[in-house]
C-alpha cells in the first residue's frame, strides 16, 4: 500500500500564487549565473576544426588499435598517450536510438526529438557519436539501420557538433 | 599505534596562472602519468581505488565524478569524488587502503580556474540563501571579519600579517612553481588595495590552475615499490558550523581540532619542537598566523611576532611555507591541501632544489577549504 494513500489533506495552509504575490511569504529569489570559458584541450579542439571543415577526426592508439572517436590524447583502456590522428566517415549504423516526447521543461513535445549513438565507420566497432536523427519516420527507425551525417554549409559551420544538422538513413536519399 | 600509509609517488601538471591549451582531463593525464612513473606502478593493474577531490561548480558540470576515470586510467575500477580538500581525499585513501579495500591508492585534485569567468559568484553562492546572502560584496568580507577580530583579540600587529605575505612571496621565488613569487617590503603590501579591510589585495592568494596526484601504499605494499617512501603517520579533519556569526572568528578551531586528531594519532607530544618544517594555510596573510597558533606551533597571539623574528623563515628555527605556499606559489582551490604535501614531500625527499631545507625529516601540513568554509585537515608526514 502507498505510504501517501492514507493522507487526504495536510496540516496547516495552502500557500497560493496570489499569497506570494501579497507578499505574505518570504520569497528569496537569487539568480545564480556562473559563467566558464572551457578550455576543449587538445583533441576536442582538434575535432572541432575538423568539424568546420566538414570531417570527423579520431585518434588512434597502436597499443590496443582502437580508433578512438571522440579523439582524447590517452586511450582509456590502456593509459598510454594515443598515437595519431585517424579520418573517419560521416557515415555509420544506428546502435541504439530513442524518441524522446517530453521536452527539457516537462512539457510533451509536439514534434519528437529523435536521439541516437551511431557507431561509425572508420572508428572502432561500438565507437561513434550521439546525435539527432532526421528526415525519417519515427516508426522506420530501426537498430542497425544505415545513416549519414548532414552537414550544414561550410559558410554555416562553427566548429560545433551541431555542424552536424542530425544523421538520415542512407537509403532515402 | 601511528598510522603508517606511504606516499609512493607524487606527480603534478599545470602550475600557471592559466592552461589554455589542455582541458581539465589533458591536465590530470599529464599529472597522473608523472604519478604512476614516479611510483612504478600501472594503474591498470597495481591501483584499486582512485579518489578525486572536486567541486561541480567549479568544474562547471554536475556529477564531475562521472569525467574522472579516463584520465587517471581509472575506468571499470573503483572511483569516488569527494567535494573537500585534498588531504581529506587522502585520509580517505587511508582508510581504504586500512580497511583492505585497496593496497595501492590514488588521490587526484586539481584547479582550472582559468575556465571560470566569474568565480566570486561561485564563492558568494556559497553562503546561506536566506541569512547570509544578502551582503552583496566580494565573498573576502568574510576574511575580513576573521582577520579585524583575530587582531582585535591577540594584539597581533598590522604589520605582522604583511610580513607573512612578504616571506611566503619571496620564498616562491626559488621555487619553479611559484607563480606569485615577488620580492616586496612591507609597505607594498600594506599600500596595495585594500580588498575587504584590513585584508589588502597582496595578502589575498591569487588562484592558479594545476592539477596534483598521489599515489599511497600500504606498508607491506611500500616496501616493493619504493626506496624513499614518505610516510603519513597522522591525519585528522574537522568541520566548525557553518554559521559565521556563531564561531569563534578569531581563531582556527577546526584546524586546532584537525592537528590535535592528526599530532595524536602520530604521536606528537610538543609540536612546537618535533617538525622539521611546516606547510600551512596561507590563502591570507593572516590565515598564516591562526594557523600555526591552531597548530600549536606559536602560543596564541604569538605567530605574529615569530614571524617578525624570522622563526618561520626558510633558514629559521621552524620553516613555514618555505615553498612560497599560495600567496606565493598560488591557490590551487580544492588541491591546495595536495599542493601542500606536494612540497613537503619533495622536502622528505631531499628533492626539493633550491628550496630544500637541509636534514628535513618530519612535517605537518594543514590546509583550509576556503571562504566561507570553516573547514581543514591537516597530516602529520615523515621519512
Amino acid at each position: 500500500m502507498e505510504l501517501s494513500q492514507k493522507i487526504t489533506s495536510y496540516p496547516g495552509h495552502e500557500i497560493t500564487p496570489e499569497d506570494m504575490k501579497e507578499g505574505k511569504y518570504l520569497d528569496v529569489v537569487y539568480k545564480f549565473e556562473p559563467k566558464y570559458s572551457w578550455a576543449a584541450g587538445v583533441a576536442i579542439s582538434r575535432f572541432l576544426a575538423e568539424l568546420k571543415e566538414g570531417r570527423i577526426i579520431a585518434r588512434k592508439c597502436m597499443n590496443c588499435e582502437r580508433i578512438l572517436v571522440p579523439p582524447r590524447m590517452y586511450c582509456e583502456r590502456c593509459f598510454r598517450p594515443t598515437d595519431e590522428w585517424v579520418q573517419i566517415k560521416d557515415t555509420g549504423t544506428i546502435n541504439t536510438y530513442s524518441i524522446s516526447h517530453v521536452g527539457t521543461d516537462a512539457r510533451r513535445l509536439k514534434i519528437p526529438i529523435l536521439v541516437a549513438v551511431v557507431d561509425l565507420d572508420g572508428a572502432t566497432l561500438g565507437m561513434g557519436i550521439l546525435h539527432n536523427l532526421g528526415e525519417v519516420e519515427p516508426s522506420k527507425i530501426k537498430v542497425g539501420m544505415r545513416v549519414r551525417g548532414v552537414w550544414k554549409s561550410s559558410s554555416e559551420r562553427q566548429g560545433a557538433i551541431t555542424d552536424i544538422r542530425y544523421f538520415k538513413p542512407i537509403g532515402e536519399e | 599505534m601511528p598510522l603508517r600509509i606511504a606516499i609512493v609517488g607524487v606527480g603534478y601538471s599545470g602550475f600557471d596562472s592559466m592552461t589554455p591549451g589542455l582541458s581539465t582531463r589533458e591536465l590530470m593525464f599529464e599529472a597522473a602519468s608523472r604519478a604512476y612513473e614516479d611510483a612504478g606502478v600501472d594503474p591498470r593493474k597495481d591501483v584499486q581505488s582512485f579518489i578525486c577531490c572536486t567541486e561541480d561548480f567549479w568544474e562547471g558540470i554536475s556529477i564531475t565524478d562521472e569525467y574522472m576515470p579516463d584520465q587517471l586510467g581509472a575506468v571499470l575500477k573503483p572511483l569516488c569524488t569527494i567535494s573537500s580538500d585534498g588531504i581529506v581525499g587522502l585520509a580517505t585513501a587511508c582508510m581504504h587502503i586500512m580497511s583492505g579495500i585497496a593496497d595501492v591508492a590514488v588521490v587526484e585534485s586539481h584547479s582550472k580556474i582559468s575556465d571560470v569567468l566569474n568565480p566570486d559568484e561561485i564563492s558568494s553562492f556559497a553562503l546561506d540563501p536566506i541569512y547570509d546572502h544578502h551582503v552583496n560584496a566580494d565573498p573576502r568580507f568574510v576574511a575580513g571579519l576573521e582577520m579585524t577580530r583575530y587582531l582585535k583579540e591577540t594584539s597581533t600587529k598590522r604589520d605582522h600579517c604583511a610580513q607573512v605575505a612578504v616571506k611566503n612571496k619571496k620564498n616562491a621565488l626559488l621555487n619553479p612553481r611559484g607563480v606569485h613569487g615577488a620580492n616586496l617590503d612591507k609597505d607594498a603590501v600594506l599600500n596595495s588595495k585594500v580588498a575587504s579591510s584590513p585584508l589588502t589585495e597582496l595578502e589575498s592568494s591569487k588562484t592558479i590552475d594545476g592539477s596534483i596526484v598521489f599515489v599511497l601504499a600500504s606498508a607491506a605494499k611500500a616496501k616493493k615499490l619504493s626506496d624513499d617512501a614518505v610516510w603519513i603517520n597522522g591525519v585528522g579533519w574537522s568541520s566548525d558550523t557553518p554559521w559565521i556569526e556563531d564561531r569563534d572568528m578569531a581563531k582556527a578551531t577546526y584546524a586546532e581540532q584537525s592537528a590535535a586528531r592528526a599530532y595524536k594519532m602520530a604521536g606528537v607530544q610538543n609540536p612546537a619542537t618535533y617538525f622539521d618544517l611546516a606547510e600551512v594555510d596561507d590563502t591570507y596573510s593572516y590565515k598564516e598566523l591562526q594557523s600555526l597558533e591552531a597548530l600549536k606551533l606559536a602560543a596564541k597571539g604569538k605567530a605574529g611576532k615569530m614571524v617578525e623574528s624570522g622563526t618561520f623563515d626558510r633558514d629559521g628555527r621552524l620553516p613555514v611555507n618555505a615553498s612560497g605556499g599560495s600567496l606565493g606559489v598560488g591557490h590551487l582551490l580544492e588541491a591546495t591541501g595536495l599542493h601542500k604535501m606536494l612540497e613537503a614531500v619533495l622536502q622528505l625527499r631531499g628533492q626539493a632544489g633550491r628550496l630544500q631545507i637541509p636534514r628535513a625529516k618530519k612535517a605537518v601540513v594543514q590546509s583550509w577549504r576556503g571562504i566561507p568554509t570553516a573547514t581543514g585537515a591537516v597530516a602529520v608526514l615523515g621519512n
